[in-house]
């Protein structure tokens, strides 16, 4: 499948400020740091994640407990995908009881993976509450489910994608729309 | 990116390819983390149903693949000969097409005579994962000791490994020769001569009668336990003879490098292959072998799900 980058959404820059603005209104929603947990969806919203943990501890001067979270093994799609989607760790050395976890994930779409996340924290125990940080949000939800912290909100048609690109895995940071070429 | 699993059944590490070893060793290490958890469940496999077919006595391997198998969510049965129809005459073909016939996703299963699993493969179509077969092979076993050497060593390719023990009727051997040569490994086997197949170097291995070449330099010692159960006849003059010659002491030990791991499949014949000192000491990696285990069979159930059709 070819796809066709039709323009860019969101630039480094923009990323930066994007998450510098999460970090505050995160804090600011949640007046107890103490149990902010920061929990980032592999691959990506790991790496987003990351960066918004790191810029939490900056600004409330706190260390703030950081975790991974690999989805593939609740998936609801593994009885009719192809091949089995090959499985990565999941890393949370932290005990998530009575936390206030914030999920993040880069792209919020049909909601699916992160009712699988849901499920998937919620086996490590039980947190104080779950919140959802994204860095674009851009509809077409299958699943009761919305973000607490958007990034951006990008209206978008189902031909298309959005690709979240980020320094550490891809060279460079920035959001693209793309469309799949006929 | 690794390479994708096409295999609906694991009958045993020979017909593996490099990569595909490599595969399960990296799905392993993902799987490892959910044994250390709180809630030891993921629900992968809900709605799968999995037989344990056991024809041999076994706790280790049984209650590690039952391990597995419940903490990914599948329902699970198992049979033991000793109340199966197989007791009535009926022949193996026959229960396991009846097996198929209520409709289970995967048959594990141990059997005393090699090719056991390969044959049900051929002839039913849920997934077949071989739990052991004679002195054939025992794949899981195999992957878990070379998870294990990899967790502590980081790395297979150029690793000496000495097998010791009765190489002729043990499954766990093969297995390992296996796969550690297909990693690059240098596998030395040590045993008496009545134990030792005919033509084993030919599997890429070197041999040796004395232990002491075997011990001296090796980076993994594997040692195997005596299988009264499988021999005719007397191999050897007597336990405590074979004790003094190929059972691992503090003595025979000296000459072991400083950071030596020393493991072993069980169950443990304290005493005789090994004395408790040994089983129990700084370079015994023997209980993590069995808590690898659950990861390893996690690993292997969860690939093999996937693929619906058995290709040729």
């Amino acid at each position: 499948m070819k796809l066709r980058e039709k323009a860019k959404v969101l630039d480094a820059d923009q990323i930066e400020k994007a998450i510098v603005r999460i970090a505050h209104e995160v804090l600011e929603n949640n007046r107890d740091v103490d149990k902010i947990a920061i929990v980032g969806i592999r691959t990506r919203g790991a790496i987003l994640a990351l960066r918004l943990a790191k810029k939490m501890e900056a600004i409330a001067k706190k260390d703030i407990p950081f975790g991974v979270l690999d989805i593939t093994l609740y998936r609801d799609d593994l009885t009719t995908v192809a091949e089995q989607p090959v499985v990565h760790k999941t890393e949370i050395d932290f005990d998530i009881h009575d936390k206030i976890i914030v999920l993040v994930d880069d792209v919020l779409y049909t909601g699916r993976t992160i009712r699988c996340a849901l499920d998937a924290l919620i086996d490590f125990g039980r947190p104080r509450s779950i919140q959802l940080a994204v860095l674009v949000d851009r509809g077409h939800r299958e699943l009761p489910i919305r973000a607490d912290y958007a990034g951006k909100n990008i209206p978008t048609s189902q031909k298309e994608t959005v690709q979240v690109k980020v320094a550490e895995s891809d060279g460079a940071d920035e959001v693209v729309i793309a469309e799949r070429e006929e | 990116m690794a390479v994708l699993w096409k295999r609906k059944d694991l009958l045993d590490l020979e017909s593996l390819s490099t990569q595909e070893i490599e595969m399960i060793l990296e799905t392993t290490g993902s799987f490892k983390e959910i044994s250390q958890r709180p809630i030891k469940k993921v629900p992968t496999l809900r709605g799968q149903t999995v037989v344990l077919f056991f024809f041999e006595p076994s706790t280790r391997t049984r209650t590690s693949f039952e391990l597995a198998a419940k903490r990914m969510s599948a329902d699970i049965v198992n049979i033991q000969t000793s109340s199966s129809s197989l007791t009535k005459g009926e022949t193996l073909k026959d229960t396991a097409r009846n097996i198929e016939a209520m409709k289970v996703n995967m048959i594990i299963m141990r059997h005393s005579s090699s090719g056991a699993p390969h044959l049900l493969a051929r002839s039913v179509s849920p997934s077949i994962i071989n739990a052991g077969d004679g002195s054939h092979e025992h794949p899981t076993q195999g992957l878990l000791d070379i998870f294990t050497i990899k967790e502590h060593k980081k790395k297979i390719e150029g690793l000496n490994v000495s097998i010791i023990g009765d190489i002729a009727h043990s499954r766990v051997a093969r297995s390992n020769i296996w796969g550690l040569t297909k990693l690059g490994a240098n596998v030395t086997v040590c045993g008496p001569a009545t134990l030792m197949p005919p033509e084993i170097e030919k599997l890429g291995v070197k041999v040796t009668y004395d232990i002491k070449e075997a011990i001296e330099g090796a980076d993994v010692i594997n040692m195997l336990r005596i299988q009264l159960e499988r021999q005719g006849q007397s191999l050897f003059p007597s336990i405590r003879d074979y004790s003094m010659s190929f059972g691992l002491d503090a003595d025979k030990m000296k000459i072991a490098k400083k950071d030596v791991l020393i493991m072993h499949p069980g169950p443990i014949n304290r005493g005789v292959e090994i004395t408790p000192e040994i089983a129990d000491g700084p370079y015994s990696v023997i209980l993590e072998q069995v808590t690898n285990g659950i990861a390893v069979r996690m690993a292997v159930l969860y690939l093999v799900s996937g693929v619906k059709e058995r290709g040729e």
